[in-house]
């Protein structure tokens, strides 16, 4: 009846107002959530960096295999003793401004990066100690001590390129009205509505970018995005939740895209974090191990993404070339979780509380946790906590164990160091172990990737040994868009590349 | 009249002022850390202080409050944590969104729920008056955010006649803007239409029973006029008070149905705000809302004078 009488008066109403609406050469894109400030110095979101994709282009990019390429910067080069870093700058390049792109810019926003008080960027760019301008497309950075995490720091925030006429007369407000030089310019901004970017005609690569226009807006709720999507109001979307994946793929218009991300999912127990930490579940690595024994995590991923996501034992996931393969994805084994807890003493089970987020996956994911270690006799109590409280309460050590997620980083510095070392700047739990300290901060420095490889093996053995993170999978990044749109190329960042993607209806 | 409504307008001052206190106050006990949240995935310990020293969260709660006050008073209710924006330009964007969302769902609910109440009361007892509670239950008792996301999937998706979220402004495209806003605030404007329905029949039962319409009815008036002119002016006072309510409690925010549709509304951006604890945007907020909603009480204080008579003389 009500459908009935909605259907009538809408009808009715609707009927007389349809005027084909003709859209401009526009893309529209929807995001999960809305963006924080446009400042690449100070923002700290996700969706902030997709729109930066198109936005700020950056000094390196990464390709899906994560390998390091020109984007500003068209060559670099470190010195034997890893101390200097020589960069060979693009030439031609401006600003959306009409401020030239040039050495003297790169060592402005360096330094803009590193002391601004608002930035967020200081830790990543920390061991560049000066810059020299040594011609008018070449800089010299001179680094405390050999960094090899550096690169990759540009190939994101820290490398994005902001016009230094505009950030210096616009200081912190800078994220109102963002100047760079990516492929599109900043036009308007509506909070929590829109974010329009108009193509920029003296982009350097403007061949390759076939839109007018790109529209990002925020669209939270899945199931609307994707319905936005299949009633044409929007050309693509990020973030297809899993549950919607059958639902998109029935749909011959449109097109799914994943990528595992670069991040991980899991838990974080309290080891030293204040007087909390000392509890059993923090004391013995024994009931940790326990725990991870009593967890099927392929039917996890079965079970509340209907497989469409990885399940994970380490800080990477088992696609990313930091994966160390001598430490697989282990199978169930409840007998074994059971032998830990008599080993530890508990021979009867033991209480654990783990703090959630209130939303609806964490949640889910967490009930699965729980139903799994019932059965080796670990009675999980899941408290909910709205986003705010769970973060202060799991900075403060006011939990025993709390659900954590992290995006993910190209370099694997990023998924670890500030984690796992003692002094690491999220190190919520307080984990704290020599070795790991020692391996971590060499691999920083490593001169070659294959050394490097070799310190995050070894160091993963240990973190998988103490558990203080306890990792069940990662996401998949899934796209979903129009069949018209043609040449998208999924990243493991989870960003969207427009260079190259057309429109051919 | 004049004085009458004056003596209002001095009432509602300390009103105003109690409810900023009382919000301020209840923010700041609201668990969590706004850095914290504002800080994301970076955490820098440095820069953090820096912020909390910036929007002076260090300082004691009532020297918190003094501050912004002071610059409430001037017009000036300080920046967003989260995107620097300035909470005026905030609000600025988003008054309009709300007010069209709120003249639009009381027109759907007025045109729904008057008549639906008139009827049902004049054939109390019959088919119709049962068909018509049947419909205003439903229309209680149906979540906005279900009838929402059943209203996109079968217009939008299915038939594609309107567009299934956003907004668009009036002033760059109306019949656009119309267009997204139906779907909106028809499912708002069904949820209030019962309540206006359930009203307006009441009020309509307690009047068509009174003398005053068996005696105009006595004089020979046609029924349209007894029932529409001697009947609902008298069963009306009620009824404006209650729009003029329900019109306030939209402003306030439709939280869910603006969440749906992806509205940027008052609703969507309070309730965002407190996620992020953006203590600025939830105070200026609540403030201006506080204002709307003593607006609109005034409002129908006015209206009752106007549609009584009898009143005008006090």
């Amino acid at each position: 009846m009500r459908t009935g009488l909605s259907t009538a008066l809408l009808g009715a109403t609707a009927l007389s107002l349809i005027a084909g609406a003709v859209a401009a050469k526009d893309l529209r894109i929807a995001l999960q959530s809305d963006a924080d400030v446009l400042d690449p110095d100070q923002s700290r979101t996700f969706v902030g960096r997709i729109v930066y994709a198109s936005l700020c282009d950056k000094l390196v990019d990464i390709t899906p295999d994560l390998e390091i390429i020109p984007q500003l910067a068209t060559e670099w080069e470190t010195s034997s003793d890893g101390l200097t870093v020589t960069m060979k700058l693009r030439e031609g390049v401006v600003f959306h401004d009409g401020t030239p792109f040039n050495a003297e810019a790169v060592a402005a926003n360096i330094e803009r990066s590193q002391t601004l008080d608002e930035s967020r960027r200081k830790s990543e760019l920390a061991s560049i100690t000066g810059t020299e301008v040594t011609g008018e497309y070449e800089i010299v950075m001179t680094l405390a001590g050999p960094d090899a995490t550096l690169i990759a720091q540009l190939a994101d925030r820290a490398g994005m390129m902001v016009s230094p006429a505009a950030a210096a007369e616009a200081g912190a407000d800078f994220g109102l009205n963002p100047v760079c030089s990516g492929p599109f310019s900043f036009t308007e901004r509506v909070a929590q509505d829109k974010i329009v970017l108009t193509k920029f005609p003296d982009y350097w690569n403007a061949d390759a970018i076939a839109f007018d226009s790109v529209t990002f807006l925020p669209i939270p709720d899945t199931t609307v995005r994707l319905a936005n999507l299949q009633s044409g109001d929007i050309d693509m979307l990020e973030r297809l939740a899993a549950t919607d994946l059958a639902q998109a793929e029935a749909d011959a218009e449109i097109v799914v895209a994943d990528a595992v991300s670069l991040g991980y999912q899991g838990l974080t127990f309290n080891i030293d974090n204040g007087d909390r930490g000392d509890n059993p579940w923090g004391n013995d690595k024994l009931l940790r191990q326990a725990l991870s024994h009593a967890i099927d995590r392929e039917a996890l991923n079965q079970v509340v993404f209907e497989g469409a996501f990885a399940a994970g034992n380490q800080s990477f996931p088992p696609t990313s070339p930091w994966y160390n393969a001598d430490l697989p994805v282990p199978p169930r084994d409840v007998e074994r979780a059971k032998e830990l807890l008599a080993e530890a003493g508990f021979p009867d089970g033991l209480d654990l509380e783990i703090q959630v987020p209130n939303t609806t996956v964490p949640l889910q994911v967490m009930q699965v946790v729980q139903a799994m270690a019932a059965e080796a006799g670990i009675n999980i109590s899941i408290t909910s906590k709205e986003f705010a409280t769970l973060l202060a309460d799991q900075s403060a050590g006011d939990y025993t164990a709390s659900q954590i997620g992290w995006s993910g980083r190209v370099d694997p510095d990023g998924n670890n160091h500030q984690f796992a070392t003692t002094d690491g700047g999220i190190n919520d739990s307080k984990f704290s172990d020599p070795k790991v300290d020692e391996l971590l901060n060499a691999a920083r420095v490593a001169p070659t990737p294959e050394e490097r490889k070799a310190k995050y093996d070894e160091a993963m053995v240990i973190m998988l040994d103490e558990l203080p993170r306890l990792f069940l999978y990662h996401q998949k990044w899934i796209w979903a868009y129009n069949d018209s749109l043609k040449g998208y190329i999924p990243y493991p960042d989870g960003m969207i590349r427009l260079e190259g993607v057309t429109w051919e209806e | 009249m004049l004085p009458f409504l004056a003596n209002r307008v001095l009432i509602a001052i300390p009103t105003i002022v109690l409810i900023s206190i009382f919000v301020f106050g209840l923010q700041k006990l609201l668990p969590g850390d706004p850095l914290l949240v504002l800080a994301g995935e970076e955490r820098d310990p440095e820069v953090l202080e820096f912020l909390r020293e910036k929007y002076r969260l260090n300082d004691p709660i009532p020297v918190q409050y003094s501050a912004w006050a002071g610059n409430a008073l001037r017009g000036d209710l300080g920046v967003s944590l989260r995107t620097n924006q300035p909470v005026t330009e905030l609000m600025a964007e988003k008054l309009p969104v709300t007010l069209q969302l709120a003249t639009m769902s009381i027109l759907f609910a007025l045109l729904i729920g008057i008549p639906a109440g008139i009827v049902s009361a004049y054939k109390k007892g019959t088919l119709t008056d049962y068909v018509a509670n049947v419909v205003a239950l439903s229309g209680l008792s149906i979540p906005n955010f279900w009838l929402g996301i059943m209203l996109i999937l079968l217009v939008s998706v299915q038939w594609q006649l309107l567009p299934a979220s956003g907004y668009v402004p009036p002033g760059e495209d109306f019949w656009q803007s119309i267009r997204t806003m139906l779907m909106p605030s028809f499912v708002l404007g069904t949820a209030l239409a019962a309540t206006l329905m359930r009203h307006t029949r009441s009020a309509m039962l307690g009047v068509l029973s009174a003398d005053y319409v068996r005696t105009a009815r006595a004089k020979g008036l046609t029924e349209r006029r007894v029932v529409l002119k001697h009947a609902l002016r008298n069963a009306l006072t009620p009824i404006v008070t209650l729009t003029a309510l329900l019109f306030g409690e939209l402003v306030a925010g439709a939280v869910l149905t603006e969440q749906i549709f992806t509205i940027p509304g008052f609703g969507k951006l309070v309730v965002d705000a407190v996620f992020n604890r953006d203590y600025a945007v939830v105070q200026g907020i609540v403030l201006v809302t506080a204002v709307g909603f003593i607006f609109m009480n005034l409002l129908a204080d006015a209206l009752y004078v106007i549609l009584n008579p009898r009143l005008r003389g006090q």
